[in-house]
């Protein structure tokens, strides 16, 4: 049983057709890598996973059910989309790391961001830097720390190694793996990175708006 | 009263507008024609208005006194529409935010005892509510407008994060409410010492004690303080929800 499907999706922008009847299913617990050229639509079809945006034609099912019956906010807090090249916002690290818990009206749970934090190498008195002070490579890392404050079940993530060193990339992805193997969360990931290509277990190629072989 | 326009005066100083006319055709600024038609709506439309308030203070009805209040917050209402591109019911918004403000504002000022029920009084500051209001909610609407764009990718990500919309619109809410109200919070800041305000001069130029003028011009300052906070939370409270669609996503 999937527990997300995509059924002869169409995604339209005036006379622009940008996805072309994608037909795609994803299992629980899945790791499925999505490549393809740059502009061939690869970020829209998470997009439109993550409720983003809605299909022009066709359907998404989430569990079975039409995200479109879904309410989109506690849909979002299930299925968290990771943006390619975050933009950290409010003033501090910790405002970021505090967004979850005010989205869901709960008290912040400072063990688990330190405990996150410990886990992409950043030490706890990162919290009160200013956002504006910290390097591309932390900003990344905090930017994908703010959707595992709470374990999601599918983590959507676009290009989110895309521009950080082989460091950088190294503890990005040991975290994903981890929250993978760990949490079993389902992960589907646009990328263009080699190193996670060729370890992919499950690969699909998106071009110009379709799968391809 | 001190001060009587009389007809003569009045049309010797249209001389003053041949100058406005001399200066555009000398420097080529083909403003001549905008010029005269200005002229000519002034003097039409102010002899409407005077003659038509005339009457509805003469009569004092207060069915035509709340007719008049209404065609003024309809005008402002369109007016401020205007301010507002691609936000759906703008109109609507407007109108609920200009006739709050009023209500809410001119009612304090009648229940207060610092208006007397007369049209004499009502209209004329439910018109100067009405416009502040017009001009702060039109600046609501461009900040709106503006952050809505460059704050997309910041909106995306607080939705994607599971943010209600008002909570992704947080912060773009206190920096429109703020532009609606920081001219009026700037002018009573800086009132007396830059400009004596239209009201308080007409006041003293009539004759009256400019201790007294000031008194009204007190009120005036708090009232209008009033008005904007109320229209611009209205305006902005309303307005946000429109750059969403019904899935909650940017539209
Ligand atoms: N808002 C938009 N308006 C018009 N075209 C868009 C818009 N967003 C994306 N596109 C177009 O859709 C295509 C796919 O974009 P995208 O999904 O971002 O591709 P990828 O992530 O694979 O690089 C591109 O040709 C892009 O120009
Ligand atoms: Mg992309």
């Amino acid at each position: 049983m999937a527990i997300i499907e995509l059924k002869q999706v169409d995604y339209q922008i005036d006379d622009k057709k940008i996805l072309d009847s994608i037909d795609l299913a994803v299992e629980p617990n899945d790791y499925l890598t999505i490549t393809g050229p740059s502009g061939s639509g690869k970020s829209t079809v998470l997009l439109l996973m993550a409720q983003m945006a809605t299909a022009t034609a066709g359907n998404l099912y989430y569990n079975q059910t039409d995200i479109a019956e879904l309410n989109p906010v506690e849909y979002r807090r299930e299925v968290s989309y990771c943006v390619q090249r975050p933009a950290l916002f409010g003033e501090t690290v910790a405002d970021n790391l505090k967004f979850p818990a005010e989205v869901r009206g709960v008290e912040f749970d400072q063990t688990r961001a330190v405990d996150l934090l410990t886990k992409v190498q950043l030490p706890a008195s990162m919290m009160d830097e200013k956002i504006i002070d910290i390097s591309g490579g932390e900003r990344q890392r905090i930017g994908l720390l703010r959707h595992l404050m709470y374990v999601p079940k599918v983590l959507l993530l676009d290009e989110i190694t895309t521009g950080l060193d082989a460091e950088n990339k190294a503890i990005v992805w040991n975290l994903i793996q981890a929250v993978h193997n760990e949490d079993q969360v389902t992960i589907i990931s646009v990328t263009h990175d080699q190193q996670e290509i060729d370890s992919a277990k499950k690969m699909i190629q998106i071009i110009e708006g379709s799968i391809g072989k | 009263m001190n001060l009587v326009v009389s007809n003569l005066s009045l049309t010797l100083v249209t001389g003053l507008v041949l100058v406005a006319l001399f200066i555009s055709y000398r420097e080529k600024l083909g403003l001549n024609k905008d010029i005269v038609i200005g002229v000519i709506r002034t003097v039409i439309q102010l002899t409407v208005v005077g003659y038509v308030l005339k009457y509805v203070f003469k009569i004092n009805n207060w069915a035509l006194t709340v007719l008049m209040i209404l065609i003024i917050i309809v005008n402002a209402a369109d007016n401020a529409r205007k301010r507002g591109p691609g936000i759906d019911n703008v109109f609507l918004i407007s109108f609920i935010a200009i006739l709050t403000s009023t209500v809410v504002v001119v009612g304090t000022l009648i229940a207060t005892g610092s208006l007397k029920m007369i049209p004499a009084q009502i209209i004329p500051f439910s018109g100067m509510v009405a416009s502040n209001t017009m001009v702060a909610i039109g600046l609501c609407y461009r900040s709106l407008n503006t952050s809505f764009r460059d704050q997309r990718q910041q909106i995306i990500e607080k939705l994607a994060l599971g943010a209600e919309i008002k909570l992704a619109s947080k912060s773009i809410l206190g920096e429109s409410v703020r532009a609606g109200m920081s001219p009026t919070i700037d002018s009573a800041k800086t009132v007396g010492l830059v400009s004596l305000p239209g009201m308080m001069s007409g006041l003293i130029i009539a004759g009256v004690d400019p201790v007294k003028a000031i008194k009204y011009q007190i009120m005036v300052m708090f009232m209008l303080l009033a008005t904007t906070a109320i229209g611009s939370v209205i305006a902005c409270y309303l307005a946000y929800r429109k750059f969403y669609n019904t899935q909650m996503q940017l539209k």
